[in-house]
């Protein structure tokens, strides 16, 4: 065990420092600092000085200590755009996100969970087909049409007039197609609750709550028929093992052997791809906060990106490897942890 | 060459491919439906009644008319026009064909490094292989949409708006395609480490074939069904990642429209009511893409490969 350990935390550091490579990398190569700090009046001479005094004039590798040891202490330099430092900017955007995440994370916990359940339980039934059906579509239907869609339905809402309005049915479902809209699609609201720190909450109050529906809806759609086509896949192969059909024998109740037995052993492959899909996610709440004009840390980066504001970017970046580093390296451990079948060391089979 | 050419197509007639083609009605309709959109991107020219590119074609005048059948509508503009006065129906067809275009482009890029990297690291293995699939390990753990993102913004702030619009196209075909070669690397070295255990490797490599020989030439056509299977829905994959770029400002100019910058010029005017701007070039980007997953399953159904699970 404690080999596995030092082995993917050893990993987890060499990848790390990868990403410390291209970040700095890239903030060598995109901009000039002299250029941000000083204006045109200031002659080559002088230039020159401050290029010396600011260490720009030394070798790469001596830069990139330089780089990577401010890094580790938590300095990554100041935003151009907020003139503040760029993890205190982060730090502010971060919560819109996480909230967004885990609004979307608990849709799709209850809703994948049952679903699949039942559609592996009942696969011949025609909602298990159904359900199976609109999954397939969905999964070929981008996070921002969606959102897009959502919108249009929820929050500037639709009048439908195709069916004639003198008969009874026509009349009802011009009614039922027709929507109100009136949902906010944009931002997260004013009503928000200071929890700690750099913490404002929308989960308290209603205007919060009413502002996180679509995005959570939009972004839990992208991956929500992916968790149901996995559960459903999972526990399909987990029913056909002896184990179960050894408690069918035994006659237990069907309750007790889908819920407890098998389902038990579905959750342990869809948890470690669950946290696999982390990075999944990070790249769909760039989409989702662009169409809700979300304040997360995605909405920030993109803006970043029009504004040239080369720290920010680089502090994402690695704010963002290192989320994606702690969280696999997680899932590694875990799945080592509870599946003792895992080679504990050396490759991969 | 004619009874080669009729004795091959006779081969196909009587293969097991065309005979379950044949017998699944999902994969008629949506080969057909591909077949024609295909069609009618690659000779938009011929159908298309404007020439979006061409301004002197375009009246200001007629910006944000709703398709036919509303009120308002003008029978000139089956689907409406948009924000600028361009006809739907021909900015649809445009950006239909640039899309293809990417995802084709992309896909053949990142056929050839997965082809090359897989057969490598599976043939070779040892060293080669874990470091080859080590990366292919990080870059999937990041997803491949988050890393065609960072690579897309880093290309947007080293080139500048206007270089960037420019060579757009190129850029987003070189970012998709280094950004998801893992998926058909990771395929081709699966079946690779299958095939190199088969007795006619041993034998070429008895007669003293040289390895690049029996990498390319033996085991490469025998792996070529599941790069097949897997392509085809890295087309799909590869279309909405172009999308998803072009959404967030990162991809086609609005000069030289995809389905996903039609979507996005078209989403600042949804508040306004004028949803044909973004929601029918949406249908068509959703249809194309249902279109090439549906044939994508079909074709792993029937051909079964040794696809990578995950």
């Amino acid at each position: 065990m404690l080999a596995f350990l030092v082995q993917r935390i050893s990993q987890a550091v060499l990848v790390m420092f990868v990403i410390s490579v291209i970040a700095f990398a890239i903030q060598d190569g995109l901009g000039d600092p002299l250029q941000e700090m000083v204006g045109m009046s200031v002659s080559m001479e002088e230039r020159e000085a401050l290029r010396e005094e600011l260490g720009l004039n030394d070798s790469m590798v001596v830069q990139y200590l330089r780089f990577a040891g401010k890094a580790l202490q938590g300095d990554l330099g100041n935003s151009y755009f907020y003139g503040k430092p760029t993890l205190e900017v982060i730090a502010e955007h971060l919560p819109a996100t996480l909230e967004l995440v885990i609004g979307a994370s608990l849709i799709i916990m209850f809703l994948s969970v049952p679903i699949g359940v039942y559609a592996a339980i009942r696969p011949q039934a025609w909602l298990a087909k159904f359900f199976m059906g609109v999954s397939t579509v969905g999964i070929s239907i981008p996070v921002f049409l969606t959102a897009i869609v959502l919108i249009q339905i929820y929050s500037i809402g639709i009048t439908i007039e195709w069916f004639p309005e003198d008969t009874g049915w026509g009349q009802w479902l011009n009614g039922a197609l027709t929507t109100e809209g009136g949902l906010p699609s944009y931002g997260r609201g004013d009503e928000l609750t200071h929890l700690f720190g750099t913490w404002y909450s929308g989960f308290f109050s209603t205007d919060g709550l009413m502002h996180l529906v679509l995005p959570c809806v939009s972004l839990a759609s992208i991956m929500l028929p992916l968790f149901i086509r996995l559960i459903r896949a999972e526990m399909m192969e987990v029913l056909q093992s002896d184990y179960i059909r050894y408690a069918r024998a035994k006659g237990l109740s069907a309750v007790r052997i889908n819920f407890l037995h098998a389902l038990k052993n579905t959750m342990l492959p869809v948890i470690t791809v669950g946290g696999v899909q982390v990075g999944v996610m990070v790249a769909y709440t760039i989409l989702t906060e662009t169409v809700f004009q979300w304040p997360g840390v995605g909405l920030m980066f993109l803006e970043a990106i029009t504004r040239s504001d080369i720290p920010l970017i680089v502090a994402y970046l690695m704010v963002v490897g290192l989320i994606f580093v702690i969280t696999n390296t997680l899932v590694d451990l875990v799945y080592g942890l509870v599946n003792p079948t895992v080679k504990l060391t050396g490759k991969k089979a | 060459m004619t009874t080669a050419t009729l004795s091959r197509w006779n081969r196909f007639r009587e293969s097991f491919l065309w005979y379950s083609f044949k017998r699944d009605k999902v994969a008629i309709v949506s080969s057909i439906v591909l077949l024609l959109m295909v069609f009618a991107a690659v000779f938009a020219p011929l159908f298309a009644p404007t020439d979006p590119y061409d301004l002197a074609q375009i009246d200001i005048m007629n910006s944000e008319l709703p398709p036919v059948g509303m009120p308002g509508a003008d029978s000139a503009f089956p689907l409406g026009t948009d924000a600028q006065g361009r006809d739907m129906l021909s900015t649809i067809l445009y950006g239909t064909r640039v899309s293809l275009l990417i995802g084709f482009g992309a896909v053949v890029l990142q056929a050839a490094l997965g082809i090359l990297f897989g057969l490598l690291a599976g043939y070779l293995g040892g060293r080669v292989d874990s470091i080859l699939m080590r990366i292919a390990d990080v870059q999937l753990s990041f997803s491949t949409l988050m890393v065609a993102i960072i690579v897309g913004a880093v290309f947007k702030a080293s080139f500048g708006n206007l270089m960037f619009g420019e060579i757009a196209i190129y850029m987003l075909i070189f970012i998709i395609g280094v950004a998801e070669w893992p998926q058909i690397a990771r395929t081709v070295r699966a079946s690779v480490l299958a095939e190199k255990k088969k007795e006619y490797v041993d034998a070429a490599k008895v007669m003293g074939f040289r390895t690049n020989r029996i990498m390319f030439r033996h085991i490469l056509p025998n792996t070529l069904s599941p790069i097949f299977v897997i392509a085809t829905v890295q087309i799909a994959n590869a279309i909405i990642s172009e999308a998803a770029l072009s959404f967030l400002g990162l991809g086609m100019p609005e000069t030289q429209p995809s389905l996903g910058s039609l979507i996005k010029s078209g989403f600042d005017y949804i508040q306004s009511g004028s949803w044909w701007i973004t929601l029918i070039p949406g249908l068509v980007l959703v249809v194309l893409v249902l279109v090439i997953n549906l044939l994508g399953d079909w074709l792993r159904d029937v051909m079964n490969p040794r696809l990578y699970k995950g």
